[in-house]
């Protein structure tokens, strides 16, 4: 214990990688750490400070960054307000909460029941599907719009609940995070459960499940920032307006473009914010598991 | 005698089906979605790229002649969108890519706390969706004088009048990257501080020992050896965000084509043949060229880092 404390506080180990404490030799890097993370910020401030400005600041000359009385008033305007089309806001939003949700679920299901047989199955093609994995690393989803438009087009999933759910299904990266994740679990583990008796289903269920929390935690985030922030299902395959989400809202209070964009800044930035909370509320969260998963992530 | 063939031939089945059976039942959800949504889609590309195809009529085919026509006789390809897409390419790639790796690097000198908040920030905009962001660019870059930057410059009498940021051909392709590059800090970026992190500490001492003195002979000699893989999954990663970036010169001006094709990239020039002039062929063969240039360059990086 004393050990430790002096260790920690008198700087002879906090040189070097993953320091322990402060140490002098670390003053560089703040210094250009410092000013590059507060200017990184900037554009988040930002959201934060116009979704609580009042009209009169909104408009002021010369804009002022910083709010300076803040109200809620943009997000009652917000919730009040109706789509052209007659939908209300807090519509979009339920959809998009819920399409986040099931797809979450559904992508984690899907990768770690694959992951597992990838990693810890034997059978002949085991190599030859892991290496199309990871060639698929490097797909480009925009550079396939029109032909998986005319896929999703003649599986009749046009104008469907369900299209906003299965495309994003098949992430290439999260199979590969949880694999790799999965890989480092022994053998042995395996072997002493099927000794046991255990079907694989069971061996899955209760020992691979169990130990990759991590990964699954780091598919989640990355499905969610896939899915909550997605504008583009709901513009090329949604006609109905109470099928859309709250990021294709969004994109039609900026998208009305260059003029439109003063009239409704104030209720314009409170959505960005709605946006934007969830997606660094989740990742405060899960960071640390986000970063364990990552150890595993070395391509070879 | 029939009996046994028949208890022969189903045999070999039975006892795949045992084996094998349960690894193809895990894998076939996944499968099933990766051929469909990713499998298929690149087919249908490949297939389209040689046909004629207007939406409407069945696909005809007419061989190489849509890429013999991107090669030769598509002028806004070659003259606007093939130079922006390889300078916007080079500048965001690697720039990010080197970016990311040095805040990674100095992110690991740091203590926990102080890590995990510079880590955050420097992450955080990759969380926020590009719809977000735009609200946020639109504002900051505005053209008139009421735009954050306009009125910060005029401000300090750097500029006489406000400038045009994102509808002007001279700035915008400049502003694209600034913006790209700002949230270049991805999924790469952590995978690279994390992989810092796991470097054995020995390896350092071992180094010091063996004469290395400063930073830049550790960083060349120890660093970069010993995380090879994870800069491999860093370069793939900064790769394919850059070409899925593309549509960032559209969000900003606010329209496709953009001004003067100044903003235009690959991913553009796609949606601009295919959603609207409706000739699907011609934005197939695009894609395909797209995914091709992918291709390349993460076979580029394999042979920077692969080991």
């Amino acid at each position: 214990m004393k050990i430790n404390f002096l260790k920690r506080y008198s700087g002879l180990h906090n040189s070097g990688i993953n320091p322990k404490g402060f140490n002098t030799s670390q003053i560089p890097f703040y210094i250009i750490l410092l000013p590059l993370a507060a200017f990184m910020l900037l554009p988040m401030i930002f959201i934060f400070s116009n979704a609580l400005k009042p009209p009169d600041e909104l408009f002021a000359y010369p804009p002022s960054f910083f709010v300076i009385s803040p109200t809620l008033k943009n997000f009652s305007d917000l919730f009040s307000k109706m789509s052209n089309s007659g939908v209300p806001v807090s519509r979009y939003l339920f959809n998009s909460v819920l399409i986040t949700v099931v797809t979450i679920a559904a992508s984690i299901i899907v990768s770690t029941t694959a992951a597992f047989a990838l990693s810890k199955k034997r059978f002949k093609l085991k190599t030859a599907l892991f290496a199309i994995n990871t060639v698929a690393l490097m797909f480009v989803p925009i550079a396939v719009t029109i032909p998986r438009f005319l896929v999703i087009k003649n599986l009749n999933l046009i104008d469907t609940f369900t299209v906003h759910i299965l495309p994003g299904l098949a992430m290439p990266v999260g199979l590969f995070l949880i694999k790799q994740f999965i890989d480092g679990i022994p053998d042995e583990v395996i072997e002493a459960a099927q000794i046991d008796g255990a079907s694989d289903v069971r061996i899955y269920l209760t020992i691979i499940i169990p130990m990759i929390i991590p990964a699954i935690a780091t598919i989640g985030i990355l499905t969610f920032q896939a899915t909550w922030n997605n504008s583009e299902i709901s513009t090329l395959y949604i006609n109905t307006d109470s099928l859309k989400t709250f990021a294709f809202y969004l994109s039609t209070l900026t998208s009305t473009s260059t003029g439109n964009v003063v009239a409704g800044q104030g209720m314009t930035a409170a959505a960005a914010l709605i946006m934007f909370l969830p997606n660094l509320i989740i990742f405060l969260l899960l960071q640390s598991r986000v970063m364990s998963t990552m150890a595993h992530s070395g391509l070879k | 005698m029939v009996n046994n063939q028949a208890t022969e031939r189903v045999n070999p089945l039975k006892k795949w089906f045992y084996k094998e059976g349960s690894a193809y039942g895990f894998l076939s959800m996944y499968a099933i979605l990766f051929i469909i949504f990713i499998v298929v889609p690149v087919g249908v590309a490949i297939y389209l790229s040689f046909t004629n195809f207007d939406t409407i009529q069945i696909p005809n085919f007419i061989g190489l002649k849509n890429y013999v026509t991107l090669l030769t006789q598509d002028d806004i390809f070659m003259k606007y969108v093939l130079p922006n897409t390889i300078e916007f390419a080079v500048i965001v790639g690697p720039g990010g890519y080197i970016l990311s790796f040095l805040l990674a690097w100095m992110l690991a000198q740091l203590p926990k706390t102080p890590r995990t908040i510079f880590a955050l920030i420097l992450y955080s905009p990759s969380m926020t969706s590009s719809v977000a962001m735009s609200v946020v660019w639109l504002t900051l870059f505005s053209g008139d004088q009421t735009g954050y930057l306009n009125s910060f410059l005029l401000g300090m009498n750097l500029i006489p009048e406000p400038i045009q940021w994102l509808q002007s051909p001279k700035y915008l392709m400049m502003m694209m990257i600034i913006v790209t590059l700002w949230s270049s800090a991805g999924i790469g970026f952590l995978a690279m501080l994390a992989g810092v992190l796991e470097i054995n500490p020995e390896l350092y001492e071992a180094g010091a020992l063996d004469g290395i003195s400063n930073r830049f002979q550790e960083i060349m000699n120890i660093t970069i050896p010993s995380m090879k893989p994870q800069l491999l999954f860093g370069a793939v990663m900064a790769i394919v965000s850059t070409f899925q970036a593309g549509a960032i010169g559209v969000t900003l001006s606010g329209g496709n084509p953009t001004p003067q094709y100044a903003g235009q990239l690959i991913v553009n020039h796609i949606e601009d043949y295919g959603f609207l002039r409706y000739e699907m062929g011609y934005a197939a063969a695009v894609s395909v060229v797209l995914l091709l240039m992918v291709l390349l360059f993460a076979r580029l990086s394999n042979r920077l880092f692969g080991s």
